[in-house]
């Protein structure tokens, strides 16, 4: 396995089988790592090397796939590697989100609970969550599931001992230092403290899936009602989705 | 309209075609036929290109009414399928590996898959179904793609896209090439979390294929593979074929609707060539594992793709079971003037 030491810690390879491999910059989540990932994810798009079939960007790794029928790992791996050594002018910053978020009753099952064990009120809880900044490192899970990290410290909490066989769709939900917003009705284990009347997903848009890892998110609180009339715009179809996008 | 009527949805009948690729990074998983040369054959026997979307059938297939003046229909896999001009009519077996053209009315039941997981069925012009993310492959955890993001049910109506297509059913008379002996498998991506005699007890052992398996992921049970520093990892990408070993130790190979990311180390991965194999086994099956390097892999597959279409160019016009083949006549007469009119020699 090829070891091309750039920066701290040393990038490692390492092998999938014989359709994709995977560039590792490093074991923790970790923006510094995660902003590497991305440069390469961005650079082999970039380069269209034949053989790539695409690449996953993760929190702190690429992995790659390829087309053993086109190409070969020996091939691949040293102009891969060389991509992750050369530096991109361009920083790409994401997009920036700003999500309504409602926060009240049957929308945050967790929020009492969630705020005993913080020992903060519930209304600390919605201020801290509503007033911080999170990156989407990755996205994964399901379709459109994004991990977002910068959950407040005092946030933190680990995962519910009995995950809840239901989620509800569009639940927002926070599980040690990430919060998330759940796409699709699912399994869960993450503590869920509110709802966006947002659809992460919609078949109607260009883009079926609002954001890509790189984003960053805000959530605004807003009331039940207003959820509720976002709501009903966007089943409708109605909704102007630019509307949430505060950088492009 | 030409459709195919869903009389009886089967047990677990979905459309794929070779997955949806391009979309990992927005956590969407391929998805895609279990089976990839299974599928191909098919679609090449029913006279379209290699990724056409067409049924793939887990256990138990559909019973299908042809809602068209004309259907080629072709199927692949160990299904006893029969064909009846009518609600009353006597059932006549369908044979499989082969091309069938039918007509208005006819309804054909598939039936059970015997000795393997998976059969498919290909109809010639494809579905006339949206394709999502440029893929008509469902993947039914999230209700996207295929017949309406799920596997069949009775009543609903397949549309069918009109298209040209060989004058001539085809026939396949090779076996596809699955390759055979152990499943080969690639060392890694994290076999540096397990101990020294965890990738030995896994080549070592007998596994068996347990019925907590799906289109997701084959669950396993055998000899426990010990990790050395705890089953977590910071989630990472996984690839079709990659063995994940859980907590309690027992792995797991992750098929095509795998999770994208996923936060337990994976100790070596299925060579692709195997896949297919490996995919078609089912509960109760036992199996060893072989392990190889990269460029074997790589080799390998490449091997199977060569003999594979080798085989997709010597498919063969069918003669109609049982019937008179009256272009058969007509060109044989010309060549020896003598003819078995019922296509014997």
């Amino acid at each position: 396995m090829a070891s091309v030491s750039i920066d701290n810690p040393p990038l490692r390879t390492l092998t999938a089988g014989d359709t994709a491999f995977v560039v590792e910059f490093g074991a923790t989540i970790d923006r510094a790592l995660n902003a590497k990932v991305m440069e390469l994810h961005r650079a082999i798009k970039g380069a269209s090397l034949p053989g790539i079939v695409e690449t996953l960007p993760t929190f702190r790794s690429l992995m790659v796939f390829y087309d053993p029928l086109t190409t070969t790992r020996a091939e691949l791996e040293p102009q891969v590697l060389a991509l992750a050594g050369s530096r991109s002018e361009q920083v790409a910053a994401g997009k920036l989100w700003r999500l309504p978020v409602c926060y009240e009753g049957e929308f945050a099952p967790d929020l009492a609970e969630v705020a005993k064990r913080t020992k903060l009120s519930a209304d600390r809880v919605i201020a801290l969550h509503s007033g911080a900044t999170y990156f989407a490192y990755v996205l994964g899970f399901m379709p459109g599931f994004a991990y977002l990290g910068g959950l407040p410290n005092e946030l933190a909490l680990p995962r519910r001992k009995e995950p809840r066989v239901r989620v509800p769709q569009n639940s927002v939900a926070i599980a040690g230092e990430m919060t998330a917003i759940y796409p699709w009705e699912s399994p869960g284990g993450w503590h869920l403290i509110g709802r966006t009347p947002i659809a992460l997903f919609d078949l109607r848009r260009e883009q079926p899936i609002l954001w890509g890892a790189g984003d960053e998110v805000r959530f605004a609180h807003v009331d039940r009602a207003t959820h509720d009339g976002i709501a009903a715009q966007v089943a409708k179809g109605s909704f102007d989705h630019t509307k949430l996008e505060v950088r492009r | 309209m030409s459709a195919l009527l869903v009389r009886q949805p089967g047990l677990f009948t979905t459309v794929q075609d070779l997955g949806r690729f391009g979309a990992q990074a927005l956590g969407m998983p391929v998805a895609g036929a279990i089976d990839p040369l299974a599928l191909r054959l098919a679609n090449a026997l029913a006279g379209n290109k290699e990724n056409e979307g067409a049924l793939e059938i887990g256990f138990m297939g559909p019973t299908l009414e042809v809602q068209a003046d004309s259907a080629r229909i072709a199927f692949v896999g160990a299904v006893q399928a029969t064909i009846q001009n009518g609600d009353d009519a006597p059932e006549k077996p369908l044979a499989t590996s082969r091309s069938h053209t039918l007509k208005r009315g006819q309804i054909v039941k598939i039936g059970f898959v015997s000795g393997a997981a998976y059969a498919y069925c290909a109809v010639a012009g494809g579905f006339e179904l949206p394709r999502f993310m440029d893929s008509l492959s469902t993947y039914t955890r999230a209700g996207l793609g295929g017949y309406n993001g799920r596997k069949l049910e009775a009543g609903d109506v397949l549309p069918v896209r009109q298209a040209a297509s060989p004058k001539r059913d085809l026939t396949c008379a090779q076996a596809l090439p699955y390759g055979d002996g152990a499943i080969k498998i690639v060392k890694g991506p994290q076999a540096d979390y397990f101990t020294d005699g965890a990738f030995e007890t896994l080549l070592a052992s007998e596994y068996v294929v347990t019925k907590e398996t799906d289109r997701m992921g084959m669950r396993l049970d055998g000899p426990v593979l010990a990790h050395s520093k705890g089953a977590d990892i910071v989630s990472d990408g996984i690839a079709t074929g990659c063995i994940q070993v859980p907590g309690a130790g027992t792995p797991i190979v992750l098929l095509a609707d795998h999770q994208t990311i996923g936060g337990y180390p994976k100790i070596a991965t299925v060579a692709s060539a195997d896949l297919p194999r490996l995919g078609q086994m089912m509960p109760g099956q036992r199996l060893r594992f072989a392990a190889i390097d990269v460029a074997q892999a790589e080799t390998l597959r490449r091997q199977q793709e060569e003999t594979f279409k080798r085989l997709l160019s010597a498919l063969a016009p069918a003669r109609p079971p049982g019937g008179i083949d009256v272009e058969a006549l007509g060109s044989a007469n010309l060549i020896d003037g003598m003819v078995d009119a019922l296509g014997r020699t």
